[in-house]
């Protein structure tokens, strides 16, 4: 291998998530909204990247446009070389209202995206492996439950499996616990950062919880408030892996980057509610 | 994003009267009282007064109308017992009518057969036409629901069809074919279409975006798509069409028979009201009530079944 081709991987894998200078625009004349304004990011591949903002700053506008949801007003977005034109497997999505299909079983609500990615297979290859990924999230007791009798933590970690399942190079997680309370939230953040510490996807994740932020992330991303938002700031988390939560409490880097965190936010609310 | 909870048109049980407060606070207060008092201080069973209140609930739903049915053949017993009215009354229409009522099944030919074999025969008129126009439904409704295009070109057709009356079809329909049978059940497929084919489209129109999103982001395209996403999502939404198209299929069936004759129950009240024959006609329209009740149960039924959909 040549030192030039070997540059060339590794400058792939810096840019495994590549945004650049993207602008979105949503309807038209009078009605127009400038979502974002400008977004540059750069996302290295195994990274653990948060966005994290006020609501309405278009954090969710850009996981779209990640996941080719949304297109691009103007500029690019590009997955492992590739531009994003369309939704595909290699950017499976966890979404924030977990969309589980109430129809399906949670066992086939793992299939859906397991069957898109084994079409050839056959069919005991498949229900193994989405069974695999149903005991990942440690629902194999419910596997035969439809949506409608989950509790909310247990529809998300289906949708954790599901996204999983889907064998993706980048995992977009679009706040994934908003909904859920406070305690169902933390085990919920544990379970997560177990199973990413054993595969080490490229995640980015919508979230507007600063604790949750510098639990689970590598890098830190704060976007100042819509319309027209950009990125503010960009924050770095050197906490050592794998993380606790009682040793964070006593971390003084954690708590450290917690009041940054904390201040800038603080701080643009007050702007924006004055 | 936000999720769609909103319920599809008639899809709330109509029929449900709101359960009476009363139990809901006697059940609060026996839990109160359950844990203040240890276990063997409760009452037995026999009279806790929940279940006395359920129990004298549900008597009631059976015997309040049994009590509005005998008020009501007691009054029209009085009105046929007057002066020059041609109406029998109730006793007299079952002892007219015996014959008619206790051999439903007898054949003596085809100008005359037992009340079985006329709803038997409408029945099947109603199950050819209403099939077709659930199949035939069900696909322009996809059809519209999913292509803006065609909505905008075929919803104002469809808006003016459906308002025309089933018998206003018929001499188009005879014409047509030049034969009863088809052109009877082709006003069923007229009567029955428009409901189905609004509803599907509202249904596929109404697919929220989160599963859309889904079918997206894990590529469920084609005939995955079709039945693990579209046909789940409308479901509840189709069979509201279908319960609405099966009432009106068989209010038309009546009417349409009438004027086109064979075997039939339309014809069979038609030709009882020519031979005079009153007690005939109204233990004919008895049955076709009944009838058209157990038809509108048996869709809610099926749709009941298939009608999942949560959050």
């Amino acid at each position: 291998m040549t030192d030039a081709i070997r540059d060339q991987i590794a400058e792939n894998e810096a840019r495994f998530v590549d945004i650049s200078g993207v602008h979105k625009l949503f309807g038209s004349g009078k009605s127009r909204y400038h979502a974002l304004a400008g977004v540059d990011l750069r996302i290295a591949k195994g990274e653990f990247v948060s966005i994290i903002g006020h609501s309405g700053c278009g954090k969710s506008t850009l996981l779209n446009l990640v996941a080719g949801l949304y297109q691009a007003t103007t500029g690019s977005v590009a997955v492992n070389g590739k531009e994003v034109t369309a939704p595909g497997l290699d950017r499976a999505v966890v979404f924030q209202s977990h969309s589980l299909l109430p129809w399906l079983t949670v066992l086939e609500n793992v299939m859906v995206a397991v069957d898109s990615v084994h079409p050839g297979k056959g069919r005991q290859f498949r229900l193994d492996e989405a069974r695999k990924y149903v005991d990942m999230v440690h629902l194999a007791q419910h596997a035969g439950k439809k949506p409608p009798q989950l509790s909310g933590g247990m529809k998300q970690r289906v949708g954790i499996a599901r996204a999983f399942a889907a064998d993706p190079q980048v995992l977009l997680l679009d706040e994934p616990f908003g909904a859920l309370d406070a305690l169902t939230r933390g085990s919920m953040q544990d379970e997560l950062t177990t199973i990413w510490e054993k595969n080490r996807k490229t995640v980015m994740m919508i979230t507007h919880d600063v604790d949750e932020a510098v639990f689970l992330s590598d890098r830190i991303v704060l976007m100042s408030n819509g319309p027209a938002a950009v990125i503010a700031k960009v924050v770095d988390v050197p906490i050592a892996r794998p993380r606790t939560r009682e040793a964070l409490l006593e971390d003084s880097q954690y708590l450290e980057i917690r009041k940054e965190l904390l201040h800038y936010l603080i701080g643009t609310g007050m702007h924006a509610a004055a | 994003m936000i999720m769609n909870t909103e319920k599809p048109i008639g899809q709330q049980p109509f029929n449900e009267r709101p359960k009476p407060m009363v139990t809901g606070l006697k059940a609060v207060q026996t839990k109160v009282s359950s844990k203040a008092k240890p276990a063997a201080g409760l009452p037995p069973p026999s009279e806790d007064p929940e279940r006395t209140a359920r129990m004298r609930d549900r008597a009631r739903t059976f015997i309040m109308p049994v009590v509005a049915l005998f008020f009501f053949g007691l009054f029209w017993e009085i009105y046929s017992s007057g002066d020059g009215v041609v109406l029998p009354g109730p006793i007299k229409t079952i002892t007219q009518s015996w014959n008619l009522i206790a051999h439903p099944w007898f054949d003596n030919g085809p100008n005359d057969k037992g009340l079985g074999w006329q709803l038997l025969f409408s029945l099947q008129r109603v199950a050819t036409g209403y099939s077709l126009a659930a199949v035939v439904g069900v696909l322009l409704g996809i059809i519209i629901g999913k292509s803006a295009m065609a909505f905008k070109a075929l919803d104002p057709i469809f808006q003016v069809l459906r308002t025309i009356p089933p018998l206003a079809w018929l001499p188009i329909s005879l014409a047509t074919f030049n034969q009863a049978q088809p052109s009877a059940i082709f006003v069923i497929f007229v009567t029955a279409i428009w409901p189905i084919i609004i509803n599907t489209s509202v249904g596929i129109m109404r697919i929220p975006a989160d599963y859309e999103n889904v079918a997206r982001v894990y590529q469920l395209t084609g005939t995955r798509y079709f039945f693990k996403v579209m046909l789940p999502s409308a479901a509840p939404y189709i069979f509201t069409g279908l319960r609405i198209s099966i009432g009106m299929a068989w209010l038309a069936i009546v009417a349409a028979e009438m004027l086109t004759g064979g075997v039939g129950i339309g014809f069979f009240i038609w030709d009882s009201w020519n031979s005079s024959r009153m007690s005939d006609i109204i233990v004919s329209v008895f049955y076709v009530g009944m009838i058209g009740l157990a038809l509108d149960r048996i869709v809610a039924r099926i749709a009941s079944l298939f009608g999942t959909r949560g959050d």
